[in-house]
This record gives C-alpha cells, sequence and structure tokens, in this order.
C-alpha cells in the first residue's frame, strides 16, 4: 500500500476561475522522500492541503494510509504530521508549551516520542521558556518540525520548510529529513529550490497546476531533451545578451558563473554547433570565447520542460 | 580616474544593548557595480542595510550613501535610493497605473514624469492589457519585475533588493536577472541579498558576512580561488560553517 496516493487530482478557486491543480496524479512510497518542485503558484500547498483534509478537491480521489481525503479525513489528521508554509504556531506560547499542547491535542506526551525528536529537540532545548514569536528563522523551523513529529506519524508534509533559509541551515535540515526517513517515516517536501533536488529520492516538477515531469532526480537529468554548452568569456553581461540573439539556440541564460547555450538535438555534432556559435560571437568581435558541452542541472531541465510557456 | 563610489562604509557598528549586530563592517561599492551582500541568518545583513538605507542609526563608524551622510542625511538618501524586498512591494489592491503613479508621487515625481515613465515601465514590461488590472492578479514573476521597475521610476544612484527572487519560477528568475544587468548598465548601483548561491556568481562583487563581520569581499572569482572551491556554494559553506549566531 502506498502511503500517499492522488489520481486526477483537480483544484479551482473563485468559483472555477483560477485552475490550481490539474488532473494531478502521482504515489509516494513507503520510506520515500518525495519533493514537489516548483516556484509559487505551482499548486504546491493546494495538494497539501488536499492530502492533510483541509481543503476538498473538485475531481478526482486521494489516500493517505489507505485512508480517504475525504471520507476519512479525521483517521488521517491523527496519523500525519503538516508544517504548513506560514509558521503557524502560537507565538505568545514558550517552546515548551507549544510542545506540549501539540503533544495533548494527540493525547500523546514529550517523553512518550522524546527519541523522534530528541536530536532537534536538544537544539532548542536551551530556548524552551523563550515564546515562539521570539525566536529566530532556524529555531521556528526546527519548533514546527518537531510540533509536527510529537504524535509520531507515519507520514510527514512539509510545505515549502526551507523558503528564506540560508544555505548551510537549510542543508542542516535537510540532513534532519534523511534521519526521520530512515526510521521509517515517509516524507512529501516542497521547495523552490532547484539545488535541493538531490536530496530527495523522487521529484515531481510543477508549474502552474500540472505536473511537467516525475523520476529520480538522475533520470529527469538524463531525459533532458536538448544539447547543452556551457560558455565563458569576458563582459559576462553583453555577451548574454548577443547570445540571446543568436537564432540557431533554442535558450540563452546566465547559469552560475558561466552561460548556458541549449540547442534542439538535429543531427548536428558538438564540434558543428560550438563552431557556429563561436563564428558569430567572433563576428560580433568577442576573442576569449571558451564553448563546451555540458551536463544539464534540474534547473536547466526545468527550464526546458518549461519553454513553450515563458515565450507564451 | 578612480571609480566614483555610490556607498562608503568605514567599521559601520549597530550595538543593541550588549549584541553587536554590526561589527565594524568597511567596504565600498562603485557606481554601477552588481553587488551581493551575502550571510547566513542572523549574520547582520539586515541591520546593515538598514543602516545603509537611512532607518537605523548607527551606533559607530561612518558610512555615506548616494554622497550623503548616514548620521545627517537619512532623508536625503532615502530620495536617492529605491528599494525592493520580496516581502514588501507593491500594493495587491491597487492597479499597476495606481502603483506607478503612487510611487511615483512619493518619491517627488511631477505628474508628466509620472505619466511619461509609467508608460515607458508599461511599455516595457510589455504590460499594456493589464495595466488597469490590480495587482493581485499578475504572476509572481511579472509582479517582481514591476516591483522593481518601481523602485528605480526615480532613478536613483543605488537599489537595494532584499531576497527579490524568493519563490519565483526559474524562467523569471533569470529575467529578472537580465533586468538588473540592464538597471546596472545604466550606471545604477545594485546591492542584492539573496539565499540563492548561484545567482551570487552573477554579481561583480560579494561579501558574506558572518557573525556581524565581513569575513570576505571579492569577486566570485577571486573568491572561489581564495577558498579553492568549485562554486560559491563551497565558499558559502566554508565561511558560514563555523558561525556561532544562530539568531535571526
Amino acid at each position: 500500500m502506498n502511503p500517499i496516493t492522488l489520481q486526477n487530482i483537480t483544484k479551482t478557486y473563485e468559483k472555477g476561475k483560477v485552475l490550481a491543480v490539474d488532473d494531478v496524479s502521482f504515489s509516494v512510497n513507503d520510506s520515500e522522500m518525495f519533493g514537489l518542485i516548483g516556484p509559487d503558484g505551482a499548486g504546491k500547498t493546494s495538494i497539501f492541503r488536499i492530502l492533510t483534509t483541509l481543503l476538498l478537491p473538485d475531481k478526482g480521489t486521494a489516500s493517505v494510509c489507505g485512508k480517504d481525503v475525504v471520507k476519512d479525513y479525521k483517521a488521517i489528521r491523527g496519523m500525519v504530521g503538516y508544517m504548513p508554509g506560514r509558521f503557524s504556531l502560537y507565538q505568545d506560547l514558550s517552546v515548551e508549551e507549544n510542545l506540549n499542547f501539540f503533544a495533548s491535542l494527540f493525547n500523546t506526551s514529550i517523553k512518550q516520542n522524546y527519541e523522534l525528536i530528541k536530536d532537534i529537540y536538544v537544539q532548542l532545548e536551551p530556548f524552551k521558556d523563550r515564546r515562539a514569536g521570539k525566536l529566530s528563522g532556524g529555531m521556528k523551523q526546527k519548533l514546527a518540525l518537531c510540533c509536527a513529529l510529537i504524535h509520531k506519524p507515519s507520514v510527514l508534509f512539509l510545505d515549502e520548510p526551507t523558503t528564506g533559509v540560508d544555505a548551510v541551515s537549510r542543508f542542516e535540515f535537510w540532513e534532519m529529513l534523511k534521519r526521520l526517513k530512515k526510521q521509517g517515516i515517509t516524507i512529501l517536501v516542497s521547495t523552490a529550490y532547484m539545488d535541493e533536488v538531490e536530496h530527495c529520492d523522487r521529484i515531481a516538477l510543477m508549474q502552474n497546476g500540472k505536473i511537467l515531469s516525475m523520476d529520480t532526480p538522475d533520470k529527469i537529468i538524463k531525459s533532458y531533451s536538448e544539447k547543452l554548452f556551457e560558455l565563458k568569456g569576458d563582459n559576462k553581461h553583453k555577451l548574454l545578451k548577443d547570445t540571446m540573439t543568436y537564432s540557431d539556440a533554442v535558450g540563452s541564460y546566465a547559469s552560475g558563473e558561466s552561460i548556458h547555450v541549449s540547442f534542439k538535438k538535429n543531427g548536428k555534432s558538438d564540434a558543428d554547433i560550438i563552431n557556429g556559435l563561436k563564428g558569430f560571437l567572433e563576428s560580433k568581435g568577442y576573442q576569449h570565447i571558451e564553448i563546451v558541452p555540458t551536463v544539464p542541472n534540474i534547473e536547466d531541465c526545468f527550464l526546458s520542460l518549461t519553454k513553450t510557456e515563458i515565450h507564451g | 580616474m578612480d571609480k566614483e563610489m555610490v556607498i562608503k562604509a568605514d567599521k559601520l557598528t549597530k550595538r543593541f544593548g550588549d549584541f553587536t549586530a554590526v561589527d565594524a563592517v568597511s567596504f565600498d561599492v562603485a557606481k554601477g557595480e552588481i553587488f551581493g551582500f551575502l550571510g547566513a541568518n542572523g549574520a547582520g545583513k539586515t541591520t546593515a542595510m538598514r543602516m545603509l538605507c537611512g532607518l537605523s542609526k548607527p551606533t559607530s563608524g561612518e558610512a555615506s550613501v548616494a554622497g550623503f551622510d548616514v548620521f545627517r542625511y537619512p532623508e536625503k538618501i532615502k530620495k536617492n535610493i529605491g528599494y525592493m524586498s520580496q516581502k514588501f512591494s507593491l500594493y495587491e489592491d491597487l492597479t499597476i497605473k495606481e502603483n506607478i503613479e503612487f510611487y511615483g508621487g512619493i518619491y517627488g515625481l511631477t505628474n508628466k514624469q509620472i505619466k511619461d515613465k509609467g508608460t515607458e515601465l508599461i511599455d516595457m514590461l510589455d504590460l499594456q492589457a493589464e495595466a488597469n488590472k490590480l495587482v493581485r492578479g499578475l504572476p509572481l514573476g511579472w509582479k517582481q519585475k514591476l516591483a522593481f521597475s518601481v523602485a528605480i521610476i526615480h532613478e536613483p544612484k543605488i537599489v537595494f533588493l532584499d531576497e527579490p527572487t524568493g519563490g519565483v519560477d526559474p524562467a523569471n528568475r533569470k529575467q529578472f536577472w537580465e533586468l538588473i544587468y540592464e538597471t546596472a548598465d545604466k550606471g545604477i548601483t545594485i546591492f542584492v541579498t539573496t539565499h540563492y548561491l548561484d545567482e551570487a556568481e552573477y554579481c561583480d562583487r560579494v561579501s558574506i558576512m558572518v557573525d556581524g563581520k565581513i569575513s570576505a569581499l571579492d569577486t566570485p572569482s577571486g573568491l572561489k580561488k581564495t577558498y579553492n572551491a568549485k562554486d560559491m556554494n563551497e565558499v558559502f559553506f566554508q565561511l558560514a560553517r563555523n558561525a556561532t549566531r544562530s539568531g535571526d
């Protein structure tokens, strides 16, 4: 039995005018870390709210731990942990009071499930008497995770837990999640940071309510359908602008320290493509141009999959 | 000839009680430069930025922004800078046109200037069809581009961008940076904070704050060389991992 299953889920707002989730289907396996990856407005939060029984879908069915999200909503609420995107603990209760409150809601105590939260709670303990509203962003995030775990859920829903958090704290947070996963907890997590996909077993790339692609991060990268090159040269701003006018390329954009240029796969050899672009740029007066084939990252894949929509 | 410096900070310090949020930071930013201002949560970025925007008085040290001293002329600074953040940008329940008129008015533009600038801006962003629609209904990527354009409607010397691209899809994030490049080419200085370390690579120079101090400041390639790192992510980890503060 899959702990999370969605079949043809559709959700609209404002009397059908806004299509938030568009016929989405996927399943998450036992003890899997599954990532919903996409920008704001992709439909990630609506999916979370449907699965946590806080929102009714317009169409389709979904189940969590084998229970239907509409009929068995009460049972589901006792079995899942949910960390919403917006900090939603009690700001004027202390760290310890918040935890106790959530524990008592689920008829349990901090003591009973301490093993599960120990790792995270020791970092919070020095501040246990501080009001939640006075905690730093990173600490709030840890407290919210503790509260979501206090009743030992079998499925954990984390809606953009790392948004606005610096890179080091984000990394540490993902390490925490991996330890939870090892203890058998299934995790559905969303993020708008493309570089975080490496922490997930499988991901769904989402935009405008639709899943663009769903697989392991490696396989999504392998299925990249264009040819990608890395371009380096002086005067990067101008170089990018000029490269964007090269009509043979289907995409060119800054990526890290270089520029990525993509081409359709149409039988042309790498050398031909490189010489073509080099000739074009040399005719514009560039001298020290470096072009090499490169492996795409998830962002390149996302850009390639959404291309038709960008220029629309 | 020396480059014109639009931000000069010398041992700039801010204390709250016995807590030193910003600890004697010194740096200059040149006209037209894209300056990345990085650091872990709690490193002191926001406090430093508030001092540079004339919103918070430094405890000690010196700084001038757009040619004005932060102690003596904070109001002049506010008129000569632009500011945009993900959290605060446009009024959702005003139309695009109304937002432009509102900000143009706030920045003291004449009615004619507002009209000309507004038309120019709407044309540039290709928003003619949406000009009289509420900002609320605009996709996030467009909102951010519009917010940025509005933040520079008075042609300030510097624009401060506080995590401008959070939550934006990759395509719009790239387009946003193209807009930043264009603005910098016109001579407007860009001072930007971000948690996306690939964006740090797009900056001319990057400073990294740790525990209230600037612990590194160089071009992205210079930083990578110094720290023997393959990308800015590695540079950031090497520096920020040693941070002792865990606050905000």
